[in-house]
């Protein structure tokens, strides 16, 4: 492909076993990602797991050891052309202490090649993240929230079509995190993709229709949030006039799994699907055990999380196949 | 995209606003004032430089003993300055991430960089040369001033040799920017790069004063400092000026392709 030339239709974002390694660290470890048009993209991951790395990659500001990335169908590693239409930053925005946020935004624009009416687009990006006022003062004296919001300003500048978002919200106080998780939502509206990575699970659980985690340089899982949740399976609660006997009949059904109890004593299982249920609750009737309680417990973003990425057992690939397992 | 010079007109604007600049910039108009109300305060001269006995006769010989002095360490150290911290503070503020995500290319930031460097450390020396020589020629007039040969040069034509003995100082002052743009993008620290150019330049010194070395002293910087000379003899010789031209080239231009490849294949990976 000749370089700098965007392939029509290509995706935002595409990577394919994408490694880094420096010496016998291995950062990332062949990730796999594809970024979809218009997806709102959380990308998750304890901190080391390899977030930032794969970010830096997918921006260019990082030479992988392996693999490929695809920015629209341009390789950012050749030219910086590839990064048309792509703005953000990876974990904090970082300025010139000792220029103002217009100076700022006035280099950023120069180093983007624009010229003409660039003041009225510093002045109405100025005025989305509410730094208007601030603008003539140096970003030495700015908060660590008028920085990201000097950040975003600067991604809004490059009018994207991608926007790239490293823990936009660390560090904000409530009311900025709000402000910023409604600007993100509003940017997506526009139809611009957002790939955003954090550590806040409600924050990707609110805003994020597909996500990736990454855990030891390696993809867990990628998908949608509802496929995500489905594979974990459906997790109940039971409680009958005979627990013993219950268990013995949970136990002996091939399609319930999981069975066990929670810190209450409480029998808990998972089924794939529903009418699984409802064959239980006759089985235990014609058993003679009385169910007093059969109700279904959701599995949280938070939950399937930490399934997929807390140490202890099984290779990184193995997690997502016992989460999706224990439907089966 | 936009051109190199958009860019380096950005990274002239980033070196107006730091304080270390002006801090450079002030000893290079400083350090001759000083020199010069000394000389009217105290009398005396430094008689064991070159044109040193006429301090009190010319002010033209005022910017070329100061020359003399700056080589050792005050001209490495002003160049320094911003030269060794141009990529460094780049580190420092992790702005080069904030940089290389836009539409302007590695090679043409590093250009840019190179281009500032290089004009700042030209506007130091241009200061340097026009507060000396105003400043001495008030305060010892402007004289035809004698050269290195015996011979009497008039004052204009040694004010024109002034001026050629501050450009072809400029070569060996380019070259010490160049390997302190080195130190800068291969250490990514100010401190360690600046120290680490004024050491160099002082090793260089140190060699040239050691005892066996001399089949080494052509082909030193720090003999490329006194290149200029060659203009105030007569006639002319511009055997030291050529060699200038080749010698700093040799120290600079590897320095140049050195850092800049480190630049454009480096990982920016942050803390």
């Amino acid at each position: 492909m000749p370089n700098g030339a965007a392939l029509d239709g290509a995706a935002p974002i595409e990577v394919r076993a994408l490694s880094k390694r420096y010496g016998r660290v291995v950062a990332v470890d062949g990730v796999d990602l594809t970024i979809e048009a218009g997806d709102v993209f959380g990308y998750l991951g304890p901190n080391g797991a390899g977030k930032t790395t794969s970010l830096r990659m997918m921006l260019g500001l990082i030479r992988p050891s392996a693999g490929s990335v695809r920015i629209f169908g341009r390789d950012p590693q050749l030219s910086v052309t590839a990064l048309e239409g792509v703005a953000g930053f990876v974990e904090a925005p970082c300025f010139y202490p000792y220029l103002s946020g217009r100076r700022n935004l006035e280099l950023c624009a120069a180093l983007d090649g624009l010229h003409s009416a660039v003041v009225t687009r510093i002045d109405e990006v100025l005025d989305t993240v509410g730094l208007a006022e601030r603008a003539k003062d140096k970003v030495r004296g700015y908060s660590h929230g008028m920085r990201q919001r000097l950040g975003i300003a600067s991604a809004l500048l490059r009018r994207p079509r991608l926007l790239v978002l490293d823990e936009p919200t660390t560090g904000l106080d409530p009311a900025g995190m709000r402000d910023m998780r409604e600007l993100v939502r509003d940017l997506a509206t526009r139809g611009i993709t957002v790939l955003l990575s954090s550590h806040l699970l409600a924050e990707v659980d609110e805003l994020c229709n597909r996500v990736a985690i990454i855990r030891h340089g390696r993809i867990a899982y990628e998908g949608s949030l509802a496929e995500l949740r489905r594979t974990a399976g459906l997790s109940y609660r039971l409680r009958t006039t005979d627990d013993q006997r219950a268990g013995t009949i949970l136990a002996e059904r091939g399609d319930i799994t999981h069975v066990g109890t929670d810190s209450g004593g409480v029998l808990t299982f998972k089924v794939v699907d529903e009418p699984v249920v409802g064959d239980l609750s006759r089985a235990l009737a014609h058993a003679g055990a009385g169910v007093l309680e059969l109700s279904p417990r959701h599995a949280t973003l938070e939950d399937l999380f930490f399934q997929l990425t807390e140490d202890g057992s099984g290779a990184p690939g193995d997690r997502v196949a016992e989460v999706a397992g224990a439907a089966h | 995209m936009p051109g190199v010079f958009a860019v380096y007109r950005w990274e002239l604007r980033k070196l107006r606003a730091q304080k270390r600049t002006y801090l450079g910039l002030g000893a290079a108009a400083l350090i001759p004032l000083v020199f010069v109300v000394a000389l009217v305060t105290h009398g005396g001269k430094p008689e064991d430089v070159a044109f040193g006995r006429y301090v009190h006769q010319t002010g033209l010989a005022i910017p070329l003993v100061l020359l003399l002095f700056g080589s050792i360490w005050m001209f490495p150290l002003i160049t320094a300055l911003v030269a060794g911290d141009i990529v460094a503070a780049e580190d420092r503020h992790d702005t080069l991430k904030t940089i290389l995500t836009r539409s302007a290319e590695r090679h043409q930031i590093f250009a840019a960089k190179t281009l500032a460097a290089c004009s700042y450390a030209i506007l130091a020396i241009a200061i340097t040369g026009a507060v000396a020589l105003v400043a001495g020629i008030l305060a010892s007039g402007f004289n035809p001033i004698t050269s290195l040969s015996g011979t009497r040069v008039s004052a204009p034509h040694g004010l024109g040799l002034v001026g050629a003995s501050l450009l072809v100082y400029l070569l060996p002052i380019l070259a010490i920017a160049s390997i302190a743009l080195l130190l800068s993008t291969a250490f990514r620290n100010s401190g360690a790069a600046i120290v680490g150019t004024l050491m160099f330049s002082l090793l260089l010194q140190l060699v040239d004063i050691l005892p066996g070395l001399s089949g080494l002293h052509p082909y030193l910087l720090s003999t490329q400092f006194n290149a200029w000379q060659g203009f105030l003899r007569t006639p002319a010789d511009w055997a030291p000026v050529i060699r200038a031209v080749w010698v700093c080239a040799l120290y600079a231009i590897p320095a140049l392709v050195t850092a800049g490849l480190v630049f454009l294949r480096r990982d920016v990976a942050g803390e």
